[in-house]
């Protein structure tokens, strides 16, 4: 037995070596692929239910989380190096096309969001820029001493409030949140120092009445059926109200897959699309909830360990702004539709039908597999 | 990677704070999962009954199931009020896409008034939540609910809904016995039973309609049924069936009735028929009559405000609530008061000169017939009708005592056991007048209330009771207009005692000068009498409308028709075995035997003879079939 043992191990160990070198050699992470197919796959089974289980509706998610992978297999063959390159070149087209939508975006669900070129394509400029705007600010600072001078966080304030304002004025203030968020996870990432952040913070809180100021009577009167819900049982709270009935009268154990009478009848509003969790939490219970939020933060921790093995700057501070913007998606998105944050549009990560949001997060997971399995072996 | 010479960079200290940093954000990350963790706790586990209750509350509705109301019947099982499908138009709002171009293409389908989309759009936005139906219109017609089937399609949002809406055949003949059902309103809903109202739309508002409501209405149930939120019913989870109200076959007679009202024929007046044996009321009616459907749905206020100025008085139940002097009528139950009391005796006379005077008085008070009828004994009295007669029996007998024998017979209070509102009459006293007047009796009032006058206000169905009473010897039954609910036959109390006179052979004495009435040859209805195919005992009364000055002679001619006196007669038969007691009042018809008598020896004829009639018919019809 010892015998063997002993002379069965090098193979294994062999054969190990030569996986890791071919998932090398495609540059894919072994172990985000899997996570993320397993995120999805359990997506696509509360979504047939979430549908009330209509099957077309999962196979356009199908189509369109094949799009997504395709965008990320590809992105994930770049170098870092190249990523580097066209982060500029990608923020100024970008930031365009954000005039652009200004100047003549469609109107599309009360907010001007969409960039249209007839008969070609419906495009989200806000969408590009949840990942270049990391990325653009991740390269300013790659050159720069860190942690950054006051000069250089200027500089970056400028690169993030440009677009950001630009987005807020669509207006899309939970989109402009989560982009000038992901760009301030790159300065902490940095190692902004913690009197400037404290001084931020200040500034963040004394500017809130300046933002209820310019805010549309639609999103004040969120936040404040956010504060109260039952002010407006039948207009704004119904959301929250249903989508909290439906997760509570899940329990621990949940009613059973596609039996869940709030999402089934129809009680829950978005039910397919940014109240799913709602419908997880009403027919899987507190157990398919905490699965699914230990699966996310399986894949939040992936990432972290991928940006701490990040060789360069500009690597580390995009995985690590990536994958902690990934991780907000998730907070956000179950925050609100357990009650305690405002409703927001931000769908569930990868599990919401959902076509363009699905396309950017995993061209960031394509930017992560490509900072992690392009490292050169010299460094190690 | 480009790297620029002349930055500083160190990439340890770099590596450094980014882990430190890195490590913090796990740290945030994992709170922020712990405190989402504790928000689905709270929910899943600690408020999960709170959750779980509501949830429930979303999808399970409890509707009502309005029982069938019972239906009514007249004796022989001829309907006389069902129950008929009809159909409303419904919107749901909430599933319409283009509010305005559906109400419009509606309007086009069935043909209405442009004008009315707005009505429409206005009804539609009656409800509160947008997936509940509102009412559009009601009592589609066939050729309305086709026109809808074919463009179904077109017209989402849009229901047909059957809804049962009492329907009333034959209504004039039967709308004051029957009364009528309509909405329950604001009033009524204060008092009712709200869960076993809670589907039903219309209670009884007079009539047999509202006397047994209770048991008409019968026991909502209700069902338990799962929905979704637009309110689309999906299934039914559990239900308790409403049990219907129950059938009522009423005492009247559909074919006596119907004789009576034809027999009035438009006329105002009434007809009572009761069943001696067992105070059954035969026949009840009141003309003119009115079409009692219209109230069902809602009475329109051109048609109701044309029931009101009728002048006729179609809404008034003249059966139960017309009040008469009943004039000759009662000098029958006079001359047993007078037998009872010892102030007369079958064979005293009083000599009529035409008139009667009161004792140290001058005032003349005349007999019908201005020349008087001589020497009158009680059985010539009743059966000529003598006024001077029954002057002095009264002022012998005195008010007080002949109120008090009247009372025995019904007069002057509510003896009916199940007519809904029927009017008590005026049975005058010397005590009755001090309440009402505060005065002190005269006794020339006393001769007026002996003729039937006066003060002594009686209805059409205490007048027909009273007889009913006289053809039983004594015998009290009470009035009553159902004889099964269900299967379970009514007995009413015996609201009075029965009658005992000290002399049997009275009550045969005034049957007798009653049937001289009929048959006599002075007797005052002697031409309604001929050909008699039974012994009939009748009595005609003719009531003054207008009051004359003393002295003053009645001409008909020169007065007001609504001045003309009132045609009365009441009678029963046959004497030996009574199967049949009634009161006739024409309104202004003029003198009862000549007005009243022929419509009660016709509903005699019909009623007593009928019986022989479909005996004879019964083995001609089984033979045929």
């Amino acid at each position: 037995m010892r015998l063997q043992e002993s002379t069965l191990l090098p193979n294994r160990g062999r054969s190990i070596k030569r996986r890791r070198s071919l998932w090398l050699r495609i540059h894919l992470d072994p172990w985000l692929l899997g996570l993320l197919f397993v995120l999805m796959l359990a997506g696509l089974l509360v979504l047939y239910s979430a549908s009330g289980q209509r099957m077309p509706v999962v196979t356009a998610q199908l189509t369109r989380l094949g799009v997504a992978v395709v965008t990320m297999l590809v992105l994930a063959q770049f170098t870092p190096g190249t990523l580097y390159r066209w982060s500029l070149p990608l923020y100024a087209a970008g930031f365009l096309m954000l005039i652009a939508v200004e100047v003549m975006g469609d109107v599309g669900m009360g907010a001007q969001r969409w960039l249209v070129i007839p008969g070609v394509i419906r495009f989200q400029p806000s969408e590009l820029m949840k990942l270049v705007m990391p990325m653009m600010v991740a390269a300013y600072l790659h050159r720069r001493p860190l942690p950054p001078r006051l000069k250089d966080i200027l500089v970056c304030a400028l690169i993030i409030g440009a677009p950001v304002v630009l987005i807020a004025r669509q207006p899309d203030l939970g989109t402009s949140l989560l982009v000038g968020s992901a760009a301030v996870f790159v300065l902490l990432l940095a190692g902004l120092s913690w009197r400037l952040i404290g001084f931020l913070g200040l500034l963040a809180a004394a500017a809130m009445p300046l933002l209820w100021l310019n805010m549309h009577a639609y999103q004040r009167q969120r936040v404040l059926t956010f504060l109260n819900p039952e002010s407006d049982p039948l207009g704004a709270g119904w959301n929250i109200i249903q989508s909290t009935t439906a997760i509570g009268s899940g329990g621990v154990e949940g009613k059973g897959w596609t039996l869940g009478t709030q999402s089934q009848l129809e009680f829950l509003p978005e039910r397919h699309t940014d109240f799913i969790v709602a419908v997880l939490g009403e027919e899987f219970g507190l157990i398919g909830m905490l699965l699914i939020l230990m699966l996310y933060l399986l894949i939040v921790a992936r990432g972290l360990v991928i940006a701490n093995s990040a060789q360069d700057t500009f690597g580390r501070l995009v995985a690590g702004s990536i994958t902690l913007t990934f991780f907000i998606y998730v907070f956000v998105n179950i925050g609100m539709v357990s009650g305690i944050l405002p409703v927001v549009g931000v769908p569930l990560p990868l599990v919401s039908f959902a076509g363009t949001s699905s396309v950017t997060l995993l061209a960031g997971f394509g930017i992560l597999m490509s900072i992690q399995s392009h490292r050169r072996l010299l460094a190690r | 990677m480009p790297k620029r010479r002349d930055t500083l960079k160190d990439t340890e200290q770099e590596v450094r704070v980014f882990r430190n940093r890195s490590l913090l954000a796990v740290l945030l990350v994992l709170l922020m999962s712990g405190g989402l963790a504790a928000r689905l706790f709270y929910l899943q586990v600690v408020q999960h009954d709170v959750f779980i209750t509501r949830s429930d509350q979303n999808r399970v509705r409890v509707e009502p199931l309005p029982p069938n109301r019972g239906l009514l019947m007249d004796r022989n099982g001829v309907l006389l009020a069902e129950n008929r499908p009809t159909y409303n138009l419904t919107i749901v709002p909430e599933r319409v896409d283009d509010l305005e171009a559906t109400l419009g293409l509606l309007v086009d389908i069935l043909g209405l008034p442009e004008s009315d989309v707005a009505a429409l759009k206005a009804r539609s936005r009656q409800r509160q939540r947008p997936f509940q139906p509102a009412l559009l219109l009601s009592e589609l017609d066939e050729r309305q609910i086709a026109q809808l089937a074919v463009n179904r399609y077109r017209l989402p949002g849009i229901e047909v809904e059957a809804q049962l809406l009492r329907y009333y055949p034959d209504t004039d003949i039967m709308s004051h016995v029957l009364g009528y059902v309509g909405r329950i309103n604001a009033e009524e809903v204060k008092t009712l039973d709200k869960g076993n109202y809670a589907g039903t739309h219309f209670i009884g508002k007079t009539g047999i309609e509202r006397e047994y409501e209770a048991l008409l209405h019968g026991t909502a149930g209700l069902r338990k049924v799962e929905t979704n939120a637009r309110g689309r019913v999906l299934r039914e989870l559990g239900r308790t069936d409403p049990v219907p109200g129950q059938d009522i076959t009423l005492t009247i007679d559909k074919q006596l009735q119907q004789l009576g009202y034809e027999l009035l024929d438009g006329r105002r007046g009434s007809i009572v028929a009761i069943e001696p044996a067992t105070g059954e009321i035969l026949a009840m009616v009141s003309s003119p009559g009115f079409d009692a459907n219209l109230f069902v749905t809602g009475i329109s206020h051109r048609d109701y405000q044309g029931l009101r100025s009728n002048p006729d008085l179609p809404l008034y139940n003249r059966a139960i609530r017309g009040q008469y002097p009943p004039a000759s009528t009662i000098k029958p139950f006079e001359a047993l008061a007078g037998l009872e009391n010892g102030v007369i005796t079958p064979k005293k006379t009083v000599y009529d000169p035409g008139f009667y005077k009161l004792p140290e008085h001058s005032r003349r008070y005349h007999n019908w017939l201005r020349w008087g009828h001589g020497r009158v004994d009680m059985r010539r009295a009743i059966v000529v009708s003598n006024d001077t007669y029954f002057y002095n029996l009264a002022h012998e007998l005195g008010i007080d005592r002949l109120a008090d024998f009247m009372h025995r017979f019904g007069f002057g209070e509510v003896t009916s056991h199940d007519v809904h509102g029927a009017a008590s009459g005026v049975m005058p006293s010397s005590e009755w007048k001090r309440e009402r007047y505060g005065q002190v009796w005269f006794p020339g009032e006393t001769l007026s209330v002996g003729i039937g006058q006066g003060y002594w206000l009686s209805t059409p169905l205490q007048l027909a009771t009273a007889t009913a009473v006289l053809a039983n010897r004594g015998e009290w039954v009470t009035p009553h207009l159902a004889k099964r609910i269900g299967d379970e036959p009514v007995e009413p109390p015996q609201v009075k005692d029965d009658i005992e006179l000290a002399n049997e052979e009275w009550w045969d004495l005034v049957y007798g000068a009653m049937e001289d009435v009929m048959t006599g040859s002075e007797g005052t209805a002697r031409r309604s009498g001929e050909d008699l195919d039974y012994r009939m005992a009748g009595k005609s009364g003719t009531a003054q409308v207008f009051t004359l000055a003393n002295d003053e002679r009645y001409n008909a001619a020169e007065l007001e028709e609504r001045l003309h006196d009132h045609a009365l007669f009441t009678a029963f038969a046959p004497i030996e075995n009574p199967g049949i007691a009634i009161a006739v009042i024409v309104e202004n018809a003029g003198g009862g035997s000549s007005n009243a008598a022929p419509l009660a020896r016709k509903m005699l004829d019909a009623w007593l003879l009928r019986e022989e009639a479909e005996l004879d018919e019964a083995p001609i019809r089984s033979e045929e079939s």
